[in-house]
């Protein structure tokens, strides 16, 4: 009977399998791109109002690719069609000039004038920095490109240990080679530390064995960890104290993108870590950690960055007392880590309302500290949660650092608006050229930190879940 | 039918000692003005298996989260494994690295392959060597049965395998008492029997464990005793032959008759 197919019964057995189709044409290819996504919305004449609906979207279409494409084209003609490149061994104003003004250009001309970026560029880099000890802010660049490379790149070895030498001893290097270093240190002081640093870990070693008591014991980790950051601090201030025959060179000679690159790199870097022990201070169940935490947050979120600044270079100064002078450049500095560590907490602080408490849970049931738990399993998945916050908050942060240049520090932007008082450049164009000079550097930074992000999320979703 | 299966399980490993693992004595909880848990009394000896049932919100996950802290009770004496169970947080570490916990939603690490899950405790909790670790962590991967997936991640795995894997990772402690939080409710029907079989391994290699089940299948096959919550507290306590077949109380014999006859 079941051979029969030709009677009426409901029951279906499949014989054979269905044939594998290609797709359609609107489903594949570039024509099924353009098809989906451009014809898709202006093709349809099925009835009258569906016809007035697809005419009006052509021209919607039409129009919007009118003034898009008109602006793309504007500014590659300025940029580059008609910029003028380069100008003769000692002509400068007059390269850019048309010829109503004196120069040799048609009149009516519009473009870039790149000479006047390229005869200002080591000013918009590193301000006013010794000609002759450029090789220094460089050699501390290539190190940072090629450590973060190194870090970045997935299959390198020992990609841990260049992340902790970065964050370590790096900051220690570039501090001496961009200053010169050979601080006046004071060693006696150094010295009163470094045994202070030892007594402390000698202390916390024999709380540890046992040696001192039920209640010392308990506060071994801590004894120990002051031991170290006593240790640390003794051994900076005395790196920083030797004389390594470099010329010294204070802050107020340096300008334009290093600036602007140790402002963002010190915000960002510090940010980061501040922020994690914000936001877990913010959500601790000691009430002291989360007072402390909530007013720290809540006063740097209430107030301006540009506050800030002016706070740091023009009212600390009336705090401290006489003679201590604190450096312009890290009062800046100070205030922007600060202010960015902040905003990081409450991002970071969203991560973590948002993980499911059973993950919490299952690490406590396992007998993990609180520690542990944090470092191994909240933190990490908390924080690739809000990558493209914490993100965000970098971008915003690299930008912002625009802002230093109101206390008279010259980062990028405000290099390139003191190069405008040049006579010897002023042209037309002088200020358009400065300006799209500094946008495509920043645009080049901030586009990279949002790619690099994406690529983070699209590998942590590929490899963890299905 | 459950009879049946009754008598085929191995009971013979399944033996009850003198030693207790778990004592709570006049044990009260409030969730603010609310009484969850009302003067709970127990006492549970190495190698026995108990199982816990009662309608829902009767307060039996609070009363086994108490045993390792994951809730705090406010009146009365817990003591697990001999240590006291107060705010010390030494003492409440030292607990949990004794009891192992399922949960209903499995809790699986997601950033952290199988394996992973399985060795971090005890790498980081009970300072193992890493090697050592993974030992131990594929002899309990393949006593539930699942070796070959150790190098996935928990979101490949099925709900079955995922609370397989959470068995294991607890076991990977080597703990004293296994607490279950209804480890099957979560699950599909057919997954239910792959979960259920571990269970029953487990009792018959003689762990002690404390469930929270629905599964009177489970209960009657390899439960010493069955005890049933209503309103936090404890209503009736007894051996399985004789809680389903003689319960007294009728808040019992309601739940029962709702729960076997539908
Ligand atoms: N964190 C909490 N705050 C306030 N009330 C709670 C909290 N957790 C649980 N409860 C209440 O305590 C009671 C007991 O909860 P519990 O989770 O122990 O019930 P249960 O017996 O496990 O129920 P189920 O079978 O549904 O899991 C419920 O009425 C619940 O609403
Ligand atoms: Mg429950």
């Amino acid at each position: 009977m079941p051979q029969k197919t030709d009677n009426k019964s409901v029951n279906f057995v499949r014989t054979e399998a269905a044939p594998l189709l290609p797709p359609p044409a609107s489903e594949a290819g570039i024509t099924g791109w353009l098809y989906q996504n451009i014809f898709n919305s202006m093709s349809d004449f099925s009835s009258p109002v569906a016809t007035i609906k697809s005419v009006l979207m052509g021209l919607l279409t039409i129009f919007l690719l009118y003034v898009g494409l008109g602006q793309f084209w504007a500014l590659l003609d300025f940029s580059l069609f008609s910029a003028v490149w380069s100008a003769p061994e000692g002509v400068k104003r007059e390269a850019c000039l048309t010829v109503d003004k004196g120069g040799e250009l048609p009149s009516g001309w519009h473009g870039a004038c790149w000479p006047f970026v390229a005869a200002k560029m080591k000013f918009l880099m590193y301000g006013a920095y010794d000609n002759d000890q450029l090789w220094r802010p460089n050699v501390t660049a290539l190190i940072g490109l090629i450590g973060l490379a190194w870090v970045m790149i997935e299959p390198l070895p020992y990609r841990r240990y260049v992340g902790a030498f970065l964050l370590t001893i790096y900051p220690l290097i570039a501090l001496i080679l961009l200053t010169g270093g050979n601080f006046d240190t004071d060693y006696n002081s150094v010295t009163v530390i470094t045994i202070l640093g030892l007594l402390l870990i000698t202390i916390g070693r024999q709380a540890a064995a046992g040696r001192m008591g039920q209640t010392a014991g308990e506060f071994a980790g801590m004894f120990g960890t002051f031991g170290w950051i006593f240790i640390a601090y003794a051994a900076v201030n005395a790196t920083l104290g030797v004389d390594f025959n470099l010329r010294q060179i204070g802050t107020n000679d340096w300008g334009g993108l290093l600036i602007t690159l140790v402002v963002a790199v010190t915000g960002i870097v510090a940010s980061l870590p501040l922020g994690i022990v914000l936001a877990l201070g913010r959500r601790s169940h000691m009430p002291v950690a989360r007072i402390l935490s909530t007013v720290f947050i809540e006063f740097w979120r209430g107030v301006p960055l540009i506050t800030v600044l002016f706070m740091a270079s023009v009212m600390l100064p009336l705090f401290l007392p006489e003679g201590v002078n604190f450096d312009n450049l890290l009062r800046a500095l100070i205030g922007v880590m600060l202010f960015s560590a902040a905003y990081m907490a409450e991002v970071i602080r969203g991560g973590l309302q948002a993980m499911d408490k059973g993950q919490f849970e299952g690490a406590d049931a396992l007998g993990l500290s609180y520690w542990q738990k944090m470092r191994l399993i909240i933190l990490p998945q908390a924080l690739t949660h809000v990558i493209p916050g914490i993100v965000n908050t970098f971008i915003g942060l690299f930008k912002d650092t625009t802002l230093v240049s109101i206390v008279s520090i010259f980062d990028m932007l405000g290099a390139v608006q003191s190069t405008y008082a040049d006579p010897s450049w002023g042209t037309p164009v002088q200020d358009e050229t400065g300006y799209l000079f500094i946008v495509i550097i920043y645009f080049v930074f901030c586009f990279g930190m949002s790619r690099y992000s994406m690529f983070m999320e699209y590998k942590l979703s590929t490899s963890r879940k299905n | 039918m459950a009879k049946a299966e009754a008598q085929n399980i191995d009971r013979s490993k399944m033996k009850v000692s003198d030693e207790v693992v778990v004592s709570m004595s006049g044990v009260n909880k409030w969730y603010g003005t609310f009484h969850v848990l009302r003067d709970i009394n127990l006492t549970v000896n190495k190698g026995e298996r108990i199982v816990i049932c009662g309608p829902s919100g009767s307060g039996k996950s609070t009363l086994i989260r108490c045993l390792n802290r994951l809730e705090e009770h406010q009146v009365g004496d817990i003591n697990v494994h001999g240590i006291e169970l107060n705010s010390d947080v030494k003492n409440i570490e030292e607990i949990r690295r004794e009891v192992g916990m399922v949960f209903q939603h499995f809790n699986l690490f997601p950033h952290l392959t199988i394996l992973e899950n399985c060795t971090l405790a005890p790498i980081w909790v009970r300072q193992m060597p890493k090697k050592d670790a993974e030992e131990i962590a594929m002899k309990y991967l393949e006593t539930v049965k699942i070796p070959e997936q150790a190098h996935k991640y928990p979101g490949q795995l099925s709900g079955g395998q995922q609370q397989r894997v959470a068995i294991a990772r607890a076991l990977c402690m080597q703990p004293q008492l296994m607490l279950f939080d209804e480890p099957t409710s979560a699950l599909d029907p057919e997954m239910i029997k792959e979960v259920l079989d571990t269970m029953v391994a487990l009792a018959e290699d003689g762990m002690t464990m404390v469930c929270v089940t629905h599964e009177m299948g489970f209960a009657r096959k390899v439960a010493n005793r069955v005890i049933f919550m209503d309103e936090g507290q404890i209503i009736e306590e007894k051996e399985p032959e004789e809680f389903f077949n003689n319960p007294e109380n009728d808040r019992t014999k309601l739940f029962l008759s709702q729960i076997l006859n539908h």
